[in-house]
């Protein structure tokens, strides 16, 4: 259970690590624009080289990346090849009724570059950034959403809280089931049914033991005169440093190369 | 034959990650039948990790585990029925708890086994009894139970399943001074009455003390000493250096001895020194 990486958190040190979590967040949506803007072959080098880049600066294993990859492969392979028979114009080899042409070939290309390019920037910006900090950069990207009565802060403090439960929970879950194996649960063979009802055992003391972890939760909160985000001061103040500017120079350098390839050159996409 | 074989067991956690960690390191031992070991060690020096493995929740890393004389990993299809020759109580066994009822709660190891009716009612009965369940309490939902009545109920859904070798992590944890007292008495019964194997993972020295016969030492996931209780509770020096310490009154009772009063060593339990001292008092006519 607690193999499941969804891209948590790699502490090191690095560029990237450094960065203020709020400027990490804004070019990770400015770049996740970008690369759906790739219009030509010459555009999309820019992305990737910058994307690759950007997975080497942060320092974490490469190895790292490749398993979050691994998650994904089946959709790319689906998804490109989709893309690789739909394709229209000249077929450039055909079987029965399978046709490939070039512009197939070109689209299977792009949407593979584009969902892996998605899924790296994405990883780098989880594992180089921990749960806190983005939910904290979150609270403060949304703070104008305040004038429409939305509550930013509490919003951000149940994703803080779910966050941080997440691998308490596996934890225990494991520790559940361990504890019904050991008492001759068989979670492991069976039909559908009977699999479900094996986890009776472990659901039940699970939801039991996460109502009185919230229940716990809530009390200690309230024992340090906690009351929403009204009048709160922050212990962490983020601050923006010489590197956050120089790395958001950099990507508005590149957005301008994506958009002066896309208009200097001819388009591979229609 | 011996009731359990180890040898040369290993187990890494999160192997080739930067989280890597060597929990247990080449232990080797055998435990005979009727046995009733204490395995004593620091938090995190692998108690808890070497018990999952002897009854199969943790495969080993390397290394092989003889439950008599079968390798247990010979058939891994097999596995369930090690765990219920190998009963394991884990720490905090409390929160594992989820049926309606104490009584069907307890029933949930036997029934997994496949025995009659009859049968499991049986084996749930005379669990509780072993545990001091009254027969009200058995219909009352675990829920309601308070903790320490709800750590016996843990503990009877698994020695119902009637297993020759009993493992207890830490049974006493957060427990009161009397109720520990009281569920301590009632294992050493049901090893006494059973003469089972039990193994009883704690990190009281003063309850290891008062109920084994054998002790072992595990530091950073090596095992130390493997031996008499008294005799390693003698050896107070070498505990010392890794963070443990022998029971209070051995530590007393020695004191006295190196001042010369003529007393044995190793003595692991007050009534036990009361006994010797008054004797030594009544020797020498002050009592
Ligand atoms: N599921 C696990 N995953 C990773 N590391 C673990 C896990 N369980 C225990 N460990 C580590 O293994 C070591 C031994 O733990 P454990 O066997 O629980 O010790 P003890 O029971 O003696 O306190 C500890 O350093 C602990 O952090
Ligand atoms: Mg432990």
């Amino acid at each position: 259970m607690r193999d499941i990486a969804f891209g948590q958190y790699y502490p090191t040190k690095s560029i990237i690590h450094s960065m203020d979590p709020r400027v990490k967040l804004i070019l990770l949506v400015a770049f996740l624009v970008l690369t759906f803007c790739t219009l030509n072959y010459a555009a999309l080098a820019l992305v990737v080289a910058c994307v690759a880049s950007i997975v080497l600066l942060s320092k974490v294993p490469v190895k790292m990346y490749f398993k979050s990859l691994k998650m994904i492969v089946v959709i790319v392979l689906i998804t490109s090849a989709l893309n690789l028979f739909y394709g229209t114009g000249e077929p450039l080899w055909e079987w029965g009724f399978i046709k490939i042409t070039l512009s197939g070939i070109n689209n299977a290309v792009f949407v593979a570059a584009r969902i892996i390019s998605l899924i790296l920037i994405s990883s780098a910006l989880t594992f180089t950034t921990s749960p806190t900090d983005l939910t904290d950069a979150l609270e403060r990207l949304m703070k104008p959403l305040t004038v429409f009565h939305v509550k930013v802060h509490e919003i951000a403090m149940m994703m803080t809280i779910a966050l941080r439960f997440v691998p308490l929970l596996l934890e225990e879950t494991d520790k559940i089931m361990a504890a019904q194996k050991a008492r001759g649960a068989d979670m492991e063979s069976g039909n559908l049914v009977q699999r479900i009802k094996a986890l009776v055992p472990v659901l039940i003391p699970l939801f039991v033991s996460a109502f009185r972890r919230a229940y716990e939760l809530a009390v200690a909160m309230e024992c340090r005169c906690y009351q929403g985000g009204q009048g709160r001061t922050r212990m962490k103040i983020l601050t923006l440093h010489k590197s956050d500017y120089i790395c958001t120079f950099i990507v508005i350098l590149i957005i301008v190369g994506v958009v002066l390839c896309n208009v200097l050159l001819p388009h591979t996409l229609r | 034959m011996s009731a359990i074989r180890v040898e040369n067991l290993c187990c890494t956690y999160g192997a080739n990650t930067p989280f890597e960690q060597h929990a247990v390191k080449n232990v080797s031992f055998e435990i005979e039948r009727g046995d009733f070991i204490g395995l004593i060690g620091h938090t995190g020096s692998g108690k808890s990790t070497l018990v999952q493995m002897l009854n199969g929740l943790i495969k080993p890393t390397s290394g092989k585990i003889y439950v008599e004389d079968n390798d247990i990993w010979s058939e891994p299809k097999n596995i369930r029925n090690i765990r219920f020759k190998v009963g394991l109580v884990f720490q905090y066994p409390e929160y594992q708890l989820f049926e309606e009822t104490v009584e069907k709660d307890i029933a949930f190891g036997p029934s997994n086994m496949g025995l009659s009716v009859e049968e499991i009612e049986n084996k749930v009965k005379n669990a509780a009894k072993f545990v001091g369940l009254s027969d009200t309490l058995l219909k009352k939902s675990p829920f309601d139970l308070s903790g320490g009545e709800k750590r016996r109920c843990a503990i009877a859904g698994v020695i119902a399943m009637d297993p020759d070798i009993l493992i207890l992590d830490e049974p006493t944890a957060g427990l009161d001074p009397v109720g520990r007292d009281v569920l301590l008495s009632q294992i050493a019964q049901y090893q006494k009455a059973k003469n089972n194997t039990v193994i009883l993972v704690s990190h009281s020295m003063e309850d290891v003390a008062r109920v084994t016969d054998k002790v072992m030492v595990m530091n950073k996931g090596q095992l130390k000493m493997f031996d008499k209780t008294d005799k390693v509770f003698s050896r107070c020096d070498e505990l010392n250096e890794i963070g443990l310490r022998v029971p209070q009154i051995t530590k007393v009772t020695d004191a006295l001895k190196n001042k010369g009063f003529d007393i044995p060593e190793g003595i692991l339990t007050v009534d036990k020194a009361v006994h010797v001292i008054s004797e030594l008092l009544k020797k020498e006519g002050k009592l």
